[in-house]
């Protein structure tokens, strides 16, 4: 069933329309999945310091127990997500493409919460300051795949005034829709995250963005916040990267970020809305992160399905209860097709930002060797920061990365508009990171 | 004694590991070149309609000499050979259609060898020549076979057309012997017009039906394969120059349409001037050389030595192509912005 969009203006200039493919999973309610029998919970889920282990092996752990310590003010604590022991602590593969260390726990199957977990029924009777700390302490990080540690950002420095939080319902990345299961599932957790995070910050004002092609979530988040008005649905059209913070922020505030600068330059804060529910439940239960929902998509798994799995969860085992593998599975993708990596090991773990899992069967996955680019400017129509990625692409293919530089190579965030629509295959993204890496090491 | 056998744990599969994204659209270079092609082929009938037999023979020569001399090239040079991308078929199709009819083999073999070999591959071959490779083919062998090239034939009446009568170009008429001669051989304004537009007239084989390439071009423009940012400027620019400055009666008395219609314009503003490779890209910056290259048209039209000024007009404005683009790339988002911010 494929849902019918809804009318909706807002937006950005530039843009691609790849294949949404979201009817795979989009009518399919979430499903718990089973608790991990080995949940591997990595120390750095986050971007910034990762964490420093908290328990030993052999120690018995709660779930919701502590286990690994913030490295940094730009970090964020990892907690169990099974009760059981700890039978490990080292490098085990990461969804980042590296072993990296984790914490890896054997389930007792008792699945208990750890003791001492403080409910607040009312959090307008916290102070702002304790509730920033609940969040930085409940291991928050953005849940729509940038992970970066939430409390940081619920820390604008005093010279950069925010009036305005945007919650990021968009889900433009094709396939998932883990965020439109949430949106129908859970809307009141995620208004009163959004009312946390506007308490915290002190704003009046807050929108909720979301692509039009989810009438039924939009519906579905205006019933949430009707009668209240400082809270706003905004339906966004539906293109990627919709759901890129500063597209969002210009389709839903009309206020366009500086080249360089971020989203508190013009006074606002974006936070995904899985983010948000995640936040009412660290508020009023005070429960950490310790699961999340996950789409396991894709034409290259049986059954396509969404599911609210434990943190720590292995690739492998969600696939087995999405039907399992197709015989012509090709690429497993951590995220969606745009944006997320693709794995070359299924014992990799559901961390805070996996959104999604997807599986490409071969005949979808394009091994074709790239051309000479023809300069017929369609990625220069295709990049939301109106950049020339024909350009990049070319100085960086012969290793002028200080030429690139000069044509904004650090404005680019890498949504792969500019990939995707290329005649000649040219593989912008992955020249982009190579030449950032090289202009990193040269600074260094 | 049969052993049953223990259950093997599934292989994993080999996984394909990339950088994303992991989609991709369905377009190609190769996709864009034939379609191309495609579009040129109501023009192309009508060529073979209006000029019989000797524009075949043009046509098959610059293809099979363009194909085979890329290949040649390719070999040569130790480069994968890449004749299923379609661009040295375009290529030899587009010199085709910008010579005369009634030109010797040896016409379309060595423009087409100019074309290929040194417009094309002496400049590093598909996506870095500088000047439109087909126009350099013919710009060649218009300096160096003058007669011959501006030796046209009237539409033939039959297909073999061996009764082929050379024949001024409505250009050359206007040029040498004014509108009135123009209108004595096409009779009235209107028939002159309406043989422009069907094509009935003598000129370069793919150039004179202006309808055919029209609705190649409408093709194009619907697909998105070209915009109007080059064309329409280009087009228009020829009409305004020529109607404030090509009249014998003073400013404001020139014949936009007839200037518009005819000699190599429709065909060059659509199928040549929107190279991508040797054309701006950045949009604005096409405006500008659309603009500038229908200047360049009318100002060799009006005060040039030749009758045509379409060809020199493109292949002057494709060496300031990269220029443009550098100086007029797009506003990156939130440059403006950055200036007022305090870091």
């Amino acid at each position: 069933m494929e849902a019918t969009s809804v009318k909706a203006n807002a937006t950005f200039s530039g843009g691609v329309h790849p294949a949404g493919n979201k009817e795979l999973t989009s009518h399919k309610a979430t499903v718990t999945a089973a608790i991990p029998k080995r949940a591997i919970i990595p120390l750095s889920q986050h971007i910034g310091a990762p964490c420093k282990p908290a328990v030993v092996i052999g120690q018995e752990v709660k779930k919701g127990e502590k286990i690994g310590e913030a490295g940094g003010f730009v970090s964020a604590p990892v907690y169990a997500s099974v009760s059981g022991k700890v039978v490990a602590i080292g490098n085990f593969p990461h969804t980042m493409g590296a072993e990296l260390p984790a914490v890896v726990i054997e389930s007792d199957g008792k699945d208990e919460w750890v003791a001492g977990l403080k409910e607040t029924p009312d959090y307008n009777a916290v102070s702002p300051e304790d509730l920033r700390k609940m969040v930085g302490d409940a291991g928050i990080v953005g849940m729509g795949g940038a992970t970066f540690p939430t409390h940081v950002k619920l820390t604008p420095p005093k010279e950069k005034p925010i009036d305005v939080v945007i919650l990021n319902g968009a889900e433009c990345e094709p396939y998932l829709t883990s965020d439109h299961r949430l949106m129908l599932e859970k809307p009141k957790e995620i208004v009163e995250g959004l009312r946390i995070l506007m308490r915290i910050l002190g704003v009046k004002k807050g929108y909720i963005g979301i692509e039009a092609n989810k009438p039924d979530a939009i519906d579905s988040m205006q019933k949430a916040v009707a009668g209240s008005s400082d809270i706003a649905v905004v339906p966004a059209k539906v293109k990627y990267p919709q759901g890129a913070e500063k597209m969002l922020i210009k389709a839903a505030a009309g206020r366009t970020v500086p080249a360089g600068g971020l989203p508190m330059d013009v006074g606002v804060v974006v936070q995904n809305v899985g983010t948000a529910a995640a936040i009412y439940d660290a508020v009023r239960y005070g429960r950490p992160l310790v699961e999340r929902y996950v789409t396991v998509t894709g034409r290259g798994v049986k059954e396509p399905k969404n599911f609210l799995a434990r943190i720590g969860t292995p690739f492998s085992q969600l696939i087995e209860e999405a039907g399992g593998l197709t015989d012509d599975a090709a690429k497993v993708i951590a995220g969606g097709p745009m944006m997320g990596m693709s794995q070359h090991s299924l014992d990799v773990p559901v961390i805070k930002g996996t959104s999604g899992i997807l599986v490409l069967p071969r005949a979808e996955v394009s091994t074709k060797p790239y051309g000479p680019c023809i300069r017929c400017a369609r990625c220069i129509d295709a990049c939301p920061m109106m950049l020339q990625p024909s350009l990049l692409g070319l100085f960086i293919e012969k290793g002028h990365y200080e030429d690139a530089k000069d044509y904004n190579l650090m404005d680019c965030f890498e949504c792969g508009s500019c990939t995707f629509v290329c005649p000649a295959n040219r593989p912008m993204v992955q020249w982009v990171k190579r030449a950032k890496r090289e202009l990193a090491k040269k600074k260094n | 004694m049969e052993a049953t056998p223990k259950e093997q744990p599934k292989a994993a599969p080999e996984l394909i590991v990339s950088i994303g994204p992991h989609v991709r659209t369905e377009e190609s270079t190769a996709r864009i070149m034939w379609t191309v092609s495609a579009a040129l082929l109501p023009a192309t009938l009508m060529g073979v309609y209006y000029f019989g037999m000797p524009a075949i023979m043009v046509i098959l020569i610059c293809i099979a000499t363009s194909m085979a001399a890329e290949a040649g090239m390719q070999m040569l040079l130790k480069k994968p050979v890449t004749l299923s991308d379609g661009s040295a078929f375009l290529t030899g199709l587009l010199l085709a259609m910008n010579l005369p009819a009634n030109a010797p083999w040896y016409i379309p073999f060595i423009g087409s060898i100019v074309a290929i070999m040194i417009a094309k591959h002496l400049f590093g071959g598909l996506g870095y020549n500088i000047f439109n490779p087909a126009l350099i083919g013919r710009a060649f062998v218009l300096i160096s076979f003058a007669k011959i090239m501006t030796t046209f034939v009237a539409p033939a009446t039959s297909f073999m057309a061996v009764d082929a009568k050379t024949m001024a170009t409505p250009l050359v008429l206007l040029k040498e012997e004014g509108m009135a001669k123009l209108l004595e051989v096409f009779h009235t304004k209107a028939a002159l017009y309406q043989d422009l537009f069907i094509g009935n007239r003598a000129g370069s084989l793919g150039e004179t039906s202006v309808i055919a390439l029209l609705v190649g071009a409408a093709f194009l423009i619907f697909k998105r394969y070209i915009t109007w940012h080059i064309p329409i400027p280009f087009i228009a620019t020829v009409g305004v120059l020529a109607w404030m400055f090509g009249g014998k009666e003073g400013l404001m008395t020139g014949d936009p349409v007839f200037h518009m219609m005819s000699g190599g314009l429709i065909l060059g503003a659509f199928f040549m001037a929107t190279d991508y490779v040797t054309g701006p890209s950045v949009r604005s910056a096409q405006i500008v050389f659309g603009v500038c290259a229908g200047a360049l048209t009318i100002l060799i039209r009006l005060k040039g030595g030749y009758p045509e000024g379409v060809m020199f007009a493109i292949l002057l404005m494709n060496c300031f192509s990269p220029l443009l683009d550098r100086g007029m790339r797009s506003k990156v988002f939130g440059k403006a912005e950055a200036k007022g911010v305090k870091k």
